[in-house]
């Protein structure tokens, strides 16, 4: 194999650049997606259940019964809107999707609280969501615990036997964006080198200037780390960008090391753009390079990676599957780095997998554009 | 006489396209294997439930009592033990590694206070993952705290005891809400991507234009692209149902013809977007890459997987002109709620007329393009 000649390797990613740039579709997935997603889960969607929509049904009218719903209402969590007479008005509601919550507070309440046999209380939930619906039911509980230490002397001067005493680590205020933020990193890397490198190669092969650069003096390596030159820089300024836009708009910690993150960040890329670059080269059509590179790639790493879901509660054929999946330890490493601020010491074998993805990725790209071209 | 021709014309076109669709693989592959990936996805995958969280023991009290308590958190199904070990160190250390999610530790003295009443023991949990954490924190406490009310000689003053109810899903399974979104979700795609692909190919292999000078109007030639993906679309949201009913039991309350008549209204917008995709497309690429440009933030802004209520009010704004989230509100509501026409008159409403509206616009784009 000839040496490699910066000239002409510097040649084929200019061509690159220059055909990106007159791709507005490819454009936009190299930046206006990551500014997008991390728009969307910086900002707009999240699984933190704040302001549920809440009906009252009173049936006792006393001080009592008026107090804990203010506790409700003060709570932050509840959003009240609106007072029911029977509990069988409820449920039309959440046909409807007004309320999520029924709070039922039944005649002689206040009378059995001073009693202090526990007096009934009924909390209607919509249960579709399902999720939602856990989180509600808690925050309920929570807050008529808290309410009932306040209100009835009794209940304040009994000492539970047993307390737990809770702490958080990493993401102490549990805010969903601490988790989505990083990993968006990895999801941005995967779109970057599946949806756009799967294009590259099938372009050439496409329009017939395969022949044409396969005629040029530059090598099949120069061109395949041609190609790869300039997404590999697109991914390290989407990355960057992401990282820090989430840091200092979106408050998410980053407790561990630049330099760590950038390396195994810059070994992670290599491994999915030599991917890309094996599935273009493959497919030879960009309609079937993008399609294929979606289904193995890019859905893998949202679903199966712990992106979103976590692998601990899925079914284990497809935690085994999701074994498969690069993004899987590189999201590992990602939220170490950020959230736990954990080093190599933790990370080695994530490091090392990064390694051997690298260079299983550019051992795939270049063989099997090798063998494409022969 | 009139009406007949042009009823043979359109079932001419579409029997061409029915015929290209199933000669094409990979169209075929699009439209009958990722309904099933997808229902296997998000039938086990995606789940949110929280169910045997991994759970790191530092037991430094080991008595019968101390023991009682793991039980207890393990006896739910909602935790199982991977580690034990008595120093502190070692739980940090497993979740720093994310070799446990949850720790319990237990101090020496736990049995000599417990049986004085005042015990604690601390409980310690990997926020990483924001959602399983909050979910099994709460677990976590009110087990400990049960526990603790249980080895009581004599039960407690109760003040309040709160009873809940969950309506319509009183397991509170995730997958009964996530699989009849799946329902709404696949139709989307097979629509948007088959209709947008398949104008886009005529125009690639310059057949469009033989079309046009054929004696088909631009209506009748866009309700022979259309309706064929509306079946095949109509076809899969009954295939969905059975296996989501059959095979993941997920309950069906409503009526089945309120679920076609939201199918067939949101099939106007989603039919329309992909003609909308086909007009500023020349390429299949082109049409395949915009398809999913447009997907992502339509998924996401629709509630199928993050609630539209926890969004900031701008973009529950926003949501109101996606047709996904009314199809999807009246999907759920008829698989979960059994809702009738009086509870989902405004959803119908709103998908009719985004409908037609979309379906409208992309119709003269499209007369105009092959122009």
């Amino acid at each position: 194999m000839a040496a490699i000649s910066r000239t002409r390797l510097l040649a084929v990613a200019r061509k690159e650049l220059v055909q990106l740039r007159r791709d507005p579709r490819s454009l936009i997935l190299a930046f206006l997606l990551p500014v997008f997603l991390l728009v969307m889960f910086g900002y707009a969607i999240t699984w933190d259940v704040r302001d549920i929509a809440m009906v009252v049904v009173d049936q006792d009218h006393t001080a009592k019964s008026r107090e804990l719903v203010q506790a409700f209402a003060a709570s932050g969590y509840f959003h009240l809107i609106g007072y029911l007479p029977s509990a069988s008005d409820v449920p039309p509601r959440f046909d409807r999707n007004q309320a999520r919550l029924g709070l039922v507070i039944p005649p002689g309440f206040e009378r059995e609280l001073q009693r202090g046999q526990g007096a009934p209380l009924q909390a209607l939930v919509d249960g579709a969501d399902a999720n939602t619906a856990t989180i509600a039911l808690a925050y309920a509980h929570a807050t008529v615990q808290s309410w009932a230490q306040r209100a009835i002397p009794k209940a304040a001067a009994f000492q539970p036997p047993l307390i737990a005493e809770s702490r958080v680590w990493y993401n102490e205020e549990l805010v969903s964006r601490n988790m989505i933020v990083p990993g968006l990193v990895a999801t941005i890397m995967m779109i970057i080198s599946a949806m756009l490198t799967a294009l590259t190669i099938a372009r050439e092969w496409e329009r017939g200037t395969m022949e044409q650069l396969a005629a040029t003096p530059v090598s099949r390596l120069e061109v395949v780390l041609g190609k790869l030159l300039p997404y590999l820089v697109i991914g390290l300024v989407d990355v960057t960008l992401t990282a820090v836009l989430g840091v200092v708009i979106f408050g998410v910690p980053f407790r561990g090391s630049v330099p760590l993150l950038a390396g195994l960040s810059f070994l992670f890329l290599v491994g999915a753009l030599g991917l890309g670059i094996f599935i273009s080269a493959a497919a030879k059509s960009q309609l079937l390079a993008t399609q294929l590179a979606l289904f193995a790639t890019y859905l893998p790493a949202f679903l199966l990676s712990g992106f979103m879901f976590a692998l601990e509660v899925m079914p284990p054929p497809l935690r085994a599957l999701s074994l498969l999946v690069p993004a899987r330890y590189f999201l590992v490493v990602i939220r170490g780095i950020f959230l736990k601020g954990v080093g190599l010491d933790v990370l080695w074998s994530q490091a090392l997998l990064m390694v051997a993805f690298a260079i299983l990725g550019m051992a795939l790209a270049v063989r099997m554009f090798h063998k494409e071209l022969e | 006489m009139i009406g007949r021709e042009k009823l043979e014309r359109v079932l001419g076109i579409m029997r061409k396209e029915f015929r290209q669709v199933f000669r094409d693989e990979r169209m075929s592959r699009l439209m009958f294997i990722s309904p099933v990936i997808q229902l296997l996805v998000f039938g086990y995958a995606v789940s949110t439930d929280v169910r045997n969280v991994s759970l790191f023991v530092v037991d430094h009290n080991r008595t019968a009592e101390s023991r009682a308590l793991v039980d207890a958190m393990t006896s739910g199904g909602y935790f199982r033990v991977v580690e034990r070990s008595d120093r502190s160190d070692d739980l940090l250390q497993a979740l720093d590694r994310g070799r446990a999610t949850m720790g319990i530790e237990i101090p020496p003295d736990y049995s000599r206070k417990l049986g004085d009443g005042d015990a604690r023991v601390q409980l310690l949990v990997d926020g990483t993952n924001s959602n399983v954490a909050t979910v099994a924190l709460g677990y976590a406490e009110q087990i400990v705290q049960q526990h603790g009310l249980s080895t009581l000689a004599e039960p407690p003053p109760l003040p309040v005891d709160l009873r809940e109810r969950a309506w319509f899903n009183p397991d509170l399974q995730s997958r009964n809400y996530n699989v009849p979104g799946v329902v709404a979700t696949i139709m989307l795609m097979i629509t948007m991507m088959l209709t947008a692909l398949s104008v886009v190919r005529e125009r690639e292999l310059g057949t469009l234009e033989q079309l046009m000078v054929s004696p088909m109007t631009p209506g009748e030639l866009i309700a022979g692209k259309t309706l064929p993906f509306a079946i095949i679309a109509l076809f899969d949201m009954v295939v969905i149902t059975v296996i989501a009913l059959l095979w993941f039991h997920i309950p069906f309350l409503g009526q089945a013809p309120l679920l076609l008549l939201g199918a067939v209204l949101f099939l106007l917008s989603s039919l329309g977007l992909g003609l909308l995709i086909s007009t500023i497309s020349n390429t299949q690429q082109e049409a395949f890459l915009t398809t999913f440009l447009m997907i992502m933030p339509t998924m996401m802004l629709s509630g199928f997987m993050f609630p539209v209520t926890s969004m900031p009010k701008v973009f529950q704004w926003l949501t109101l002109v996606n047709p996904l989230r009314h199809y999807l509100e009246i999907v759920r509501a008829v698989f979960l709620k059994g809702a009738g026409f009086d509870a989902l008159w405004r959803q119908f409403t709103m998908l009719f007329v985004m409908g037609s509206a979309v379906l409208w616009f992309a119709g003269t784009r499209f007369h105009k393009t092959v122009r």
